[in-house]
């Protein structure tokens, strides 16, 4: 094993330099935490800025990715969605609430052999539209729903 | 010490369906207490599930997933018997693992 | 019909030329609002209390250092299964009537030797600050679910405490001279966006009754009978209901007995 760690950093797009650093033998692969939270993300105020920090762009509506989520959520607090995506190579699923402080609320990533479906609470503040945003094969689709809440959730 | 998890798994057809209830306050960061004071932001940032050695899911998470989240997914392959692992970390940078056994 | 939300009565109301399409509206919020009562039912979070209070039952704990395995819920020591739907009863060793929650905590005085004020130091938790009760009243009632209920009124203890509960339900006081019967004898009402069960007509009864304990998603806390009522009493300005107090033990007695025949349905979930 005579890799450098020079050699080890040079990575190539698409392999995390975890998944290197454990090939080369300098990490004991475990059971994989998401990689370190998102921050950028999670802070950001709006949708578009959200699709930007993931890197997302302007992804295209899509069909395929089918929302499972009443109309309207009695209380706010606990508004359960469900997001199926039928795009093939689907690798990962994002929950965005438009109207909430933060929008992005939960991303999903799917290894191979995991269906392409996940269920899940939010906290919505008011009426919004809630988007599912997939990533497949590289490329963004997104699909969204309107969530009417009878009494907001973000506390008080 | 966090509380333990619910984990419910079951296998139909190759397929298994796991439900999971997390015990946590997911507290937004954006709440005052009854004294006017802002409650700190207390949440689970990252979760990963596993099987046989193998990653079946991971999320990261924001504070506006539930308190006491739900969390349901399926995946192919596993058997009666075999067992899954869940675990989390919150932004405090506490953790807990819980095992459940597929029925 | 279910009760509706204020906006959508607002629309409704706002559509009066529309007729059948106003109509068609109002159903289909309904539909929808039963679609979400229904979603949540996929997993309850009561399940975590329930989980908490199986490990307290069985846990030695207090003075004594003995668990509440030996706790006699009325089917004898440590028969769990089905006793909740039996409650409350005339105790012989108490020489009275009691809910659950009140013998829960005159088992953890006498067996296990807290005293009363420790016991029911805190019947209700918040966030971290939890509630032994919540977690033990959890559990056991979940041991009573599907079971039919089972209320009996053979002792005339239990036949004063039913005469008691009735009367404190119609009585009216406080400075909105409220009394349950203000807000429950009547169907299809609502406050605000909370739907009221008619607690005079058999059906609603039972309803009301079974679905307590139930995890409260507004509170993200599951809450028990004894806070249901301590809840309304505040909602009314009536002074603070005491925890397992004779008149708590008395409409619970009144209110339980009423919803016999229908099967127990709790921890359940509510909004």
């Amino acid at each position: 094993m005579n890799q450098t760690r020079r050699d080890v950093l040079k990575t190539s797009s698409g392999a995390s330099v975890l998944a290197l650093l454990a090939a080369a033998g300098f990490v004991i692969p475990g059971p994989a935490v998401a990689a370190d939270w998102n921050k950028a993300a999670f802070e950001v105020k709006t949708v578009p800025e959200a699709f930007k920090a993931l890197g997302a762009g302007a992804p295209a509506t899509s069909a395929d990715i089918i929302m499972k989520a009443p109309d309207i959520a009695e209380n706010g607090a606990v508004v359960p969605i469900g997001i199926e995506s039928k795009i093939p190579g689907t690798e990962s699923i994002v929950v965005l609430i438009e109207k909430n402080p933060n929008p992005l609320a939960a991303a999903f990533d799917i290894p191979a052999g995991t269906e392409t479906t996940v269920t899940t609470r939010v906290k919505m503040g008011e009426t919004s539209n809630v988007y599912a945003l997939v990533k497949a094969n590289g490329k963004y689709f997104v699909a969204k729903k309107e969530i009417k809440v009878t009494l907001g959730g973000c506390g008080g | 010490m966090a509380d333990p998890m619910r984990i419910r798994a079951a296998s139909k057809d190759g397929v298994v369906n796991v439900k999971v209830l997390m015990s946590h306050e997911m507290e937004t960061g954006q709440r005052k207490d009854a004294a006017g004071k802002v409650v700190p932001a207390h949440f689970i940032q990252s979760v990963s599930a596993t099987w046989q050695g193998k990653v079946v899911l991971t999320a990261q998470w924001g504070p506006a997933v539930s308190k006491n989240p739900f969390l349901e997914f399926n995946f192919k392959g596993g058997q009666k018997g075999d067992k899954i692992q869940l675990t989390w970390t919150d932004n405090k940078g506490d953790k807990r693992t819980d095992e459940a056994a597929i029925n | 019909m279910k009760a509706l939300p204020q906006w959508v009565a607002g629309i409704v109301i706002g559509i009066a030329s529309a007729g059948a399409a106003g109509t068609a509206l109002a159903q289909s919020a309904a539909e929808e609002i039963a679609k979400y009562r229904l979603q949540l039912q996929a997993g309850n979070p009561a399940e975590l209390w329930e989980a908490r209070g199986e490990d307290l039952w069985k846990q030695k704990r207090g003075p004594k250092n003995v668990s509440l395995e030996q706790c006699d819920l009325g089917k004898g020591p440590g028969v769990v299964q089905g006793a909740y739907a039996e409650l409350p009863r005339q105790f012989a060793d108490a020489d009275r009537v009691m809910d659950f929650e009140t013998r829960l905590v005159h088992c953890m005085v006498t067996l296990q030797g807290f005293t009363f004020a420790q016991a029911a130091a805190r019947p209700f938790g918040s966030g971290t600050n939890r509630s032994d009760i919540e977690a033990l009243t959890a559990w056991i009632t979940s041991e009573s679910r599907g079971v039919i209920m089972n209320v009996a009124t053979t002792h005339p203890r239990e036949q004063e405490a039913y005469r008691l509960g009735e009367k404190m339900f119609y009585f009216r006081g406080g400075p909105h001279d409220f009394g349950c019967v203000t807000c429950h004898s009547e169907s299809g009402k609502r406050i605000r966006l909370q739907d009221l069960p008619n607690l005079t007509d058999r059906a609603g009864a039972q309803l009301g009754y079974t679905t307590w304990p139930a995890y409260r998603v507004s509170q993200g806390e599951l809450r028990t009978f004894q806070w249901r009522l301590y809840d309304c009493f505040r909602q009314q300005r009536f002074p603070e209901m005491k925890f397992t107090s004779d008149g708590s033990i008395a409409l619970t007695m009144f209110l339980a007995r009423n919803a016999n025949g229908a099967a127990f349905n709790a921890p359940a979930i509510k909004r």
